[in-house]
């Protein structure tokens, strides 16, 4: 078997034999459901209810919101301007503002609230609009067949071409009429989740290869080791062994989410929202569709509740462009740094020493992290861009932006830029590491760091 | 014919000089012993035929060809800073290092059970390393240090740390591992196992080769002539019946005799004192001083340093 193989298989099985591996393993995924789980709980058992003020410009939307066990819908008729200044004193929660159309059906709306809006009233009323502006359109269809020819119509072509996303924009309201814009998309959860999992993982996993060395150093194992390999090797070995262990974490703490979530929310409720629309447009389309017939559509929303809202929400996400680019960018942001991590180790005697250096090492990682609120506001920004390009940061940052969208190009070049940071550091820590793993009692400077790597 | 061989080995760290134009032959078959003392490059030395490092010039010779990196598997090493994986369990470790000198798993399992009970530590396979004595640790080390029955063998301060029944029980392994046929150099600063076991020696002192040789050749060439004596009491100062050419280098008196170490003129023969001493004295014993190596040791090195 060849020899680096070996030094992988050891370093993945004393690890993921750990207790503390299967501890985590078992802990992550319930954290990870618990913040699915508990706002879907908390939704679905809130009862205060909440009033909703109505401004619709456009008037296609009247007497469309009803009222729903926890959200009651009252129509007003001012202007924008003046509701928003009663609206300190109102006792509503939230206004909402549909900006008048001149040519076509409406499709952006404003919330006004004075604290963050809950997303169960926020996905009804995108609910509702989508529904509206829907049906709007597949009369509108409807007419024209009627009128031009009779040939039989793709149904799928049809719900394809009527299909709406509604954006809704959130606006904060403070109590001295000051004006916030705020976020409770599902995307930018994931966007934080997503780089917080990132940081974690690089940081927990790369201090692992570090510990690894550092324990292969003072238990004077090395120099028996590199005797029968190369420095090199078992550098590798380690980072890749580790690597292994981070990945068989990360696809356990999926699998176990996604099987804690199925069965919490199995208990709630049967089928999702979207998929009862979708069905019952079906059922209706397709159960004799005549020319000049009256079409019945359905003019209400679903009424299931707040769990099925997020979930619907959560269903929109791409989650395996989200796994697979959070696989590419914490695999090489994690080989990238754990080679640096690995050097690190190799240059010093013993845990305490490492501080001088791992606060140097992680200070793009924190940066990233701390950049993240300024990111998540302006991801297409210049600040998100060039962060999302310097492979140090662009693990992290990456991670940020591609829930917003991200065009594929800049993907790529980071990437790629990610790539050669990966074989950059990888380099340089080679060469600290090899001098490094046979030097004793000796502290290290960056000027003696230094002359290593010109050795 | 040599196993392996130096030639002109040079390494340079930024600030000194670790070895300097260094030759070494090792014979097949003998047990070589690298000597020196703390900080003179034996460590460096055995690092670069172990291929750790790198010289920046010289040559070195392994069964008569230029050392490759797939040697590693036909060399056998035991650092002086030695160790092993705390966590893991004895057995598990000891196949794993077997492995990575190129044995496959089955073969080192096998030759692993062999070599646990002959060591009398079977039942410790399944325990974790961390659970071992000191002596206990040890004789893992020694176990996968010569599991994959290698060429040469390489000990660094083999028996510091061992208490002396391990001792005892590694020296007589080094013995039969030598009758195999193995080539073993030993690197140490301590004389006394040198003379037990060693037939050739180099001996390294700032960074150069100072003296190298057959051991037996090296005691001959390092005997300065000197006997001693025991004899019956005699109230007369020998320095009396000794021509100015004998000198005396210590007199004293043990429970029975007098004692005298006599230096001999080069040319002169024991004989010649014993026909000088005859007529006054009554002759006890007559012995050659031969020196320890540890002399031999601290002449060369005091006498270098002194140049």
């Amino acid at each position: 078997m060849n020899k680096i193989l070996l030094i992988i298989r050891r370093e993945y099985l004393t690890r993921v034999k750990k207790r503390s591996f299967i501890i985590m393993t078992i802990l992550g995924p319930l954290l990870m459901a618990g913040i699915v789980v508990v706002p879907i709980y908390i939704a679905t058992t809130t009862n205060e209810t909440k009033q909703v003020a109505v401004i619709d410009e456009t008037g296609l939307f009247f007497e469309k919101f009803k009222d729903t066990d926890n959200i009651r819908f009252h129509y007003l008729s001012t202007t924008i301007n003046s509701a928003k200044e009663t609206f300190g004193k109102s006792d509503d929660y939230a206004l909402l503002y549909i900006p008048r159309t001149e040519v076509a059906l409406p499709t952006n709306a404003i919330l006004y609230a004075g604290k963050q809006v809950n997303i169960n009233v926020k996905s009804y009323i995108r609910n509702v609009m989508s529904k509206r502006i829907e049906d709007l359109k597949l009369q509108a269809q409807l007419t024209g067949l009627t009128r031009e020819d009779r040939s039989p119509i793709n149904l799928d072509d049809l719900l394809r071409s009527i299909k709406t996303s509604v954006d809704i924009s959130t606006i904060k309201i403070g109590s001295d009429g000051q004006e916030e814009k705020s976020y409770t998309e599902v995307s930018m959860v994931l966007a934080i989740f997503g780089a917080i999992l990132i940081y974690f993982f690089i940081f927990m996993f790369g201090s692992q290869v570090m510990r690894g060395v550092i324990e292969e150093k003072t238990s004077r194992i090395i120099e028996v080791i590199v005797s029968s390999v190369k420095p090199f090797q078992l550098m590798m070995g380690k980072i890749v062994g580790v690597a292994l262990v981070g990945l068989t974490q990360f696809a356990l703490w999926v699998i176990l989410t996604f099987i804690i979530i199925t069965a919490v929310t199995a208990t709630f409720t049967g089928k999702t929202l979207s998929e009862a629309n979708s069905k019952q447009l079906i059922e209706q389309s397709t159960g004799g569709f005549n020319p000049g017939q009256v079409v019945h559509l359905p003019e209400e929303v679903q009424q299931e509740g707040g769990a099925n809202e997020v979930m619907a929400a959560i269903n929109s996400i791409d989650f395996p462009v989200m796994i697979g680019s959070f696989l590419f960018f914490f695999l090489f942001g994690y080989l990238m740094y754990a080679a640096l991590f690995a050097a690190i180790g190799g240059a010093v005697d013993s845990e305490a020493d490492t501080q001088q250096f791992i606060l140097p090492l992680t200070a793009p990682l924190i940066l990233a992290i701390v950049m993240a609120q300024f990111i998540v506001q302006d991801p297409d920004g210049p600040m998100a861009f060039w962060l999302s390009i310097i492979p140090l940061t662009s693990p992290v940052v990456m991670m940020i932006r591609i829930p917003f969208g991200v065009p594929t190009y800049e993907v790529l070049i980071s990437m790629a830029l990610l790539l050669l940071g990966f074989l950059a550091t990888t380099w340089l820590a080679a060469k600290i590491y090899r001098t490094g793993i046979l030097m004793y009692g000796k502290k290290i400077s960056y000027n003696e760091l230094w002359k290593w790597i010109k050795y | 014919m040599d196993l392996f061989s130096a030639s002109n080995i040079t390494k340079q760290y930024a600030a000194h000089k670790a070895l300097d134009e260094v030759t070494i032959n090792v014979p097949e078959g003998s047990i070589f012993g690298l000597l020196g003392p703390n900080g003179a490059g034996k460590t460096t030395f055995i690092r670069i035929i172990n291929q750790i490092i790198a010289p920046d010039s010289g040559d070195l010779m392994f069964q008569g060809r230029r050392l490759q990196p797939q040697d590693v598997e036909k060399i056998g090493y035991l650092p002086e800073e030695r160790g092993l994986y705390k966590k893991m369990k004895v057995g598990e470790q000891a196949l794993y290092l077997a492995q990575l000198k190129g044995l496959s798993r089955n073969e080192a399992e096998k030759r692993l059970r062999h070599w646990f009970s002959k060591f009398e530590i079977m039942g410790w396979w399944n325990r974790k390393v961390e659970e071992l004595s000191k002596g206990m640790q040890q004789k893992v080390q020694f176990i996968v240090t010569v599991i994959h029955q290698p060429r040469l063998l390489i000990f660094d301060e083999p028996f510091s740390g061992f208490d002396p029944i391990n001792v005892n029980l590694l020296k007589e392994e080094i013995l039969n591992i030598k009758a195999t046929g193995s080539t073993i150099i030993f690197s140490t600063h301590n004389m006394a196992s040198v003379e037990e076991l060693c037939d050739h020696i180099a001996l390294i002192n700032h960074a150069r080769k100072i003296l190298d040789g057959n051991v037996k050749a090296i005691k001959d060439h390092y005997s300065t002539n000197t006997f001693e004596v025991r004899f019956n009491t005699f109230d007369q100062d020998l320095r009396t019946i000794l021509p100015e050419t004998f000198e005396i280098t210590q007199t004293g008196v043990d429970e029975k005799w007098q004692v005298a170490r006599v230096k001999l003129p080069q040319e002169s023969k024991p004989n010649d004192l014993l026909t000088l001493l005859m007529p006054h004295v009554t002759i006890h014993s007559l012995n050659e001083i031969i020196p320890s190596m540890n002399d031999i040791f601290i002449n060369v090195v005091t006498d270098k340093e002194a140049v």
